[in-house]
């Protein structure tokens, strides 16, 4: 049989990546051989789940043993509510990240917030200003959205001289993926009327930071949400209940969690997060400002640091990618450093501005590899390689890294992240 | 006319007046838009609002000096900011003027924010970490002088109000390239839509 399943893998590239379709060939065969295995066995003693009742019916689900040792990535902080953690991206599989898992960023701590005295308030340049409480929302037509949302400092340690020795989600798990589901900004801009002037809006939240951000009003009339739900239930504290902005494509800071204020101006007010932070610094000491789109990216999560191969043969290579201009159009896996790639398979639906899985078989022989993935988005935008990044970027600028990125597979099994 | 007829005729005309703007402003509903926010008051809006402008936009009434502040940061920011704003667990306020072309640019007050009224805007909404907006606008005043006169933005004796905290050129005022005309999108692989009506 597996003679018979060498023969039909098309090579795509070299390394051993094999065409695609590889994928749809192993799963037939997976099957058939349990297939066999269950009309083969002999009378055997049953596990010991099937000789007790199990457990009883409960609340709120909770995980298994072993999938409760997933964690999200937490630093030690000198203020603990001040800092990010991430998600662990290479422990979980498909596009949706459990709720729990989704990373957090915080300026000054998770407040807890009442949901019957928290108002939403619309005002500045608006024909009238309104308060909207979160029961008044729950009342307005809503719509659902697959989103990726991605702070604009994650993979920032791409940017370092030597690679950084880390697991795929310590370097990148500033990024989720989630269904979100609210009210569109646009309907609570009409309701209170935009006057001519309009045309930056001033998001701030109800946490100890009370963050705020100036947004274009062309991005709030665009696509952005007030979001109230996520992934089905009511957001959770630490993603801003009961409300937050959600802004598809743009980066995580301006999507304000624990949304209480909206005001309408004429220009940005270049409050402290839109200069001092979530600029880019360019080598010549100028910085680009409202760099808010994030760009096209990818990366190889399985394998990858953390997660070692236990032999040659047959592997998947499989990873995420995502832009914030709209969807994937490809993603590409290279397994000899960069110099031949094969194109993945995406799995659907591709949804723009969401995270998007690829999927690449592979047959590794045993020797040295270095693994790479580079996407295109929508627009035909191709993920930078590193060097062509920090040439244009250099190496202080911090924010919106979206460098191709590099596993480094040694002939024992071990994976290394290096510069390719 | 007389006065009677003419102020029964004025409230006619400022009755239809309003039945007019009320018939606009009914006309102007989307049908199918809930409307179910209330109207906010100036009042309910003045005690909400404490959005500061980079043109000075909000600034409060009242003033602090440089003197004032240096005592205020003993007291109240130098565990974390370090001596006179070099730094410490927290970010450096002051120096670096000057280092953001090099090789190790430090970004600080001084040397990277293009406009002084946002920080009043900051200091009072989020500082002190561990009691934000706890400082009276006076002691934010007396700060905002402080910690720009440690570099020489302001004079050893300056005293800041709405003002003249709104005239003060930062040095790094031209230092900053909106992308609005990139449609906010700076990422190095960005392909440039085709201009409108270009051959």
């Amino acid at each position: 049989m597996t003679d018979d399943r060498r023969d039909r893998e098309v090579p795509v590239a070299g390394g051993g990546l094999l065409h695609r379709r590889a994928l749809l060939m192993a799963g037939a065969i997976t099957g058939g051989g349990l297939a066999t295995s269950v009309f083969a066995a002999g009378r055997s003693p049953p596990p010991a789940s099937m000789l007790q009742p199990g457990a009883a019916l409960s609340g709120y689900g909770a995980r298994s043993r072993s999938g409760a040792a997933i964690q999200r990535i937490v630093p030690e902080l000198p203020f603990p509510g001040t800092g990010s953690s991430r998600t662990p991206l290479q422990l979980l599989e498909g596009t949706i990240t459990p709720n729990g898992l989704h990373f957090e960023r915080h300026h000054n701590g998770v407040p807890q917030i009442d949901p019957a005295t928290h108002e939403l308030l619309v005002h500045g340049l608006v024909r009238q200003p309104l308060l909207f409480r979160y029961e008044d929302l729950l009342r307005y037509p809503r719509e659902s959205r697959v989103l990726f949302l991605e702070c604009s400092g994650n993979s920032g340690a791409l940017g370092a001289p030597e690679p950084v020795q880390a697991s795929a989600g310590q370097l990148n798990g500033l990024v989720s993926g989630a269904e979100w589901t609210g009210v569109r900004l646009s309907r609570l801009l009409g309701e209170a009327g935009l006057t001519g002037e309009a045309a930056w809006v001033q998001a701030e939240g109800a946490d100890a930071a009370g963050m705020v951000r100036s947004i274009p009003l062309s991005i709030c009339l665009d696509d952005a949400m007030v979001a109230l739900f996520q992934n089905g239930e009511p957001l959770r504290p630490e993603q801003g209940f009961p409300m937050r902005l959600l802004l598809p494509g743009i980066e995580g800071n301006a999507s304000v969690k624990w949304l209480r204020r909206l005001k309408v101006m004429a220009a940005p007010a270049f409050s402290r997060e839109e200069t001092s932070k979530y600029t880019d610094l360019l080598p010549d000491g100028k910085a680009e400002q409202f760099s808010l789109r994030m760009g096209v990216k990818s990366i190889i999560l399985n394998p990858s640091y953390g997660l070692d191969l236990h032999g040659a043969g047959y592997q998947e290579i499989s990873g995420l990618a995502w832009s914030g201009r709209g969807s994937i159009r490809k993603v590409e896996v290279s397994a000899d450093g960069g110099a031949t790639w094969g194109e993945a398979a995406l799995g659907g639906p591709v949804l723009p501005k969401a995270l998007t899985r690829f999927r690449m078989p592979w047959r590794w022989n045993g020797a040295p590899a270095t693994l790479m993935s580079r996407a295109t988005d929508e627009t035909g935008a191709v993920q930078p390689l590193r060097a062509a990044w920090l040439a244009q970027s250099g190496a202080s600028k911090g924010y919106h890294s979206n460098v191709v990125q590099s596993w480094r597979v040694q002939a024992d099994g071990k994976i290394a992240h290096v510069y390719a | 006319m007389s006065t009677p007829d003419r102020v029964i005729l004025g409230g006619v005309a400022a009755l239809a007046l309003s039945c007019a703007a009320v018939y606009a402003h009914l006309n102007s509903r989307r049908v199918d838009s809930p409307q179910l926010g209330r109207p906010a008051s100036p009042d309910v809006i003045r005690r909400m609002d404490i959005s500061v402008g980079a043109d000075g936009g909000g600034l409060p009434p009242g003033a602090g000096t440089v003197a004032q502040g240096r005592a205020t940061y003993a007291a109240k920011c130098q565990m974390c900011h370090g001596e006179a704003g070099t730094g410490g667990i927290a970010d450096p306020l002051t120096g670096g003027i000057g280092s953001l072309a090099t090789a190790k640019p430090v970004k600080t007050v001084a040397s990277y924010w293009p406009y002084a009224p946002p920080l009043f805007d900051y200091i009072r909404r989020a500082m002190p970490l561990t009691a934000p907006q706890s400082l009276k606008d006076d002691e934010v005043y007396g700060l905002v002088a402080y910690l720009l006169s440690v570099d020489g933005i302001v004079a050893p004796d300056a005293r800041l109000d709405a003002g003249s905290l709104t005239r003060i050129r930062m040095p790094n005022r031209k230092g900053f390239i909106s992308l609005e005309d990139r449609d906010f999108d700076g990422n190095a692989e960005r392909i440039a839509p085709p201009v409108e009506g270009a051959r």
